[in-house]
């Protein structure tokens, strides 16, 4: 059995957007707090820190789940995707990033890499979604500028069963 | 927010975990998901100084669902039961309950074994587990015990788990082709705990209705032959005898109409 010690650090090995990380966190460490400040990767943003707001949602093993709910030894061996993760390999936005930048869909912006986090699983899915089920998947994500409209538009557009919209 | 030190222990095998916690007794919580236990660390509401984590065991990854219901290993996440191709065919009235437990991120990784353990008085799978008369199985180092809903729920955030045992799995019995259910709750806003939940199965005249949120533990109430004139009065007794109780969500009397109004909707519906 392996027992990590409390008030010792020890070593956490995962693959974050495709690149083997590794660091060293306390057993009581959060992932969200590992992400940011072991690894650095701040795109991850922490709010609520009970998970309820989803600001820290990240993707592990291709499932959305809460950073700020998981320990940082409990993405030992899993595969994380980030928010630094869904750009293009030429450096662009992906389809959602884009479709948010067309829609409006942020204002002051610290809700929407939980957001956009969350919609990564739905896209992953190659499903269309109606928008019930788009907002059924939002419901876990809060956004206190409320563009909840224009962020549904969003996701509507690269995800909706009514056709993709076409990038401009 | 953050959480108080505390060391983790990863067993490899059931028998180490149960050890363990043995060991350690009242100094240990068992973590599978997390979804319950994690919020609980972060706010300081338990300071555990083990945390035995149970999410990687693959005897615990179990899941069987079939005509006779739904078998679910402790460390089997309620996505994974949501996703399952069957769960539509023998478990409809679990499959639309678990659409309101937290929402798609927690779901990933909360476990109904642990929401069952959790017990709070107002979660969905513990209401279906006492509605649907289910049963918990529980390991120690001294053997193991299967448990009713009614034996294994004892109040607000207890259960009948002793210290040093593991709850390995949970059994939920599916209903006679021949019954109709419906599922209704309150909540504030969408995947929060529900201030009122209830699940409502009749068959041959019966009418058996399950709330949660109201008392300590879920309530079964049961009427053999219930007519649409005698529901207002059979649900006015129900709430006036579980009480109900004040919170931030909601008051007592609140909760109580709720018990009256819902499900007064809730049995007619699926009387209808």
């Amino acid at each position: 059995m392996k027992v990590l010690q409390h008030g010792q650090k020890h070593m956490v090995e995962f693959t974050l957007n495709g690149e083997e990380v590794e660091g060293f966190a306390e057993p009581r460490m959060l992932l969200s707090d590992f992400l940011r400040h072991e690894i650095g990767a701040t795109g991850t943003h922490v709010g609520c820190e009970h998970g309820v707001c989803g600001a820290c949602t990240v993707m592990m093993d291709g499932k959305a789940v809460r950073s700020c709910l998981t320990l940082a030894h409990q993405a030992e061996g899993r595969e994380l995707r980030t928010i630094e993760g869904l750009e293009t390999p030429d450096h662009q936005f992906n389809d959602l990033q884009q479709a948010f930048h067309e829609n409006f869909a942020l204002q002051c912006g610290y809700c929407t890499p939980g957001m956009l986090m969350t919609l990564s699983e739905l896209a992953s899915t190659g499903k269309r979604y109606t928008e019930a089920e788009i907002r059924d998947a939002l419901s876990g994500n809060i956004c206190r500028c409320t563009g909840y409209k224009e962020i549904v538009d969003a996701a509507m557009a690269v995800l909706g069963d009514k056709g993709q919209v076409a990038a401009e | 927010m953050k959480p108080a030190p505390f060391s983790i222990h990863i067993p490899d095998t059931i028998d180490e975990a149960v050890t363990c916690l043995a060991e350690h007794g009242e100094d240990a919580r068992v973590i599978a998901g997390g979804q319950s236990l994690m919020a609980m660390l972060n706010m300081r509401l338990a300071e555990p100084s083990i945390l035995v984590d149970v999410s990687r065991l693959a005897d615990l990854k179990t899941l069987e669902i079939g005509p006779d219901g739904l078998t679910v290993g402790a460390a089997t996440t309620q996505a994974e039961v949501f996703h399952h191709p069957d769960l539509a065919t023998h478990m409809p009235l679990i499959r639309e309950a678990l659409t309101h437990v937290g929402h798609i991120q927690t779901r990933n990784r909360g476990t109904i074994c642990g929401s069952l353990c959790h017990a709070d008085p107002s979660a969905e799978m513990p209401l279906l587990l006492a509605t649907l008369g289910g049963t918990v199985t529980l390991q120690s180092s001294t053997g193991t015990r299967t448990l009713s809903a009614s034996e294994f729920q004892t109040g607000l955030l207890e259960t009948a788990k002793q210290q040093g045992e593991l709850c390995t799995s949970a059994h939920f019995p599916s209903l006679p082709s021949s019954a109709k259910w419906g599922f209704r709750e309150i909540a504030r806003r969408d995947g929060d705990f529900a201030i009122v939940a209830m699940a409502c199965i009749a068959d041959k005249g019966t009418v058996r209705l399950g709330i949660g949120g109201v008392s300590d533990t879920p309530t079964v109430e049961e009427w053999p032959d219930l007519s649409t004139a005698d529901i207002p009065d059979a649900l006015n007794r129900l709430a006036w005898k579980m009480g109900g109780y004040d919170d931030i969500h909601a008051s007592a009397r609140y909760r109580r109409e709720l018990v009256r109004r819902i499900g007064k909707k809730l049995i007619e519906e699926v009387l209808s």
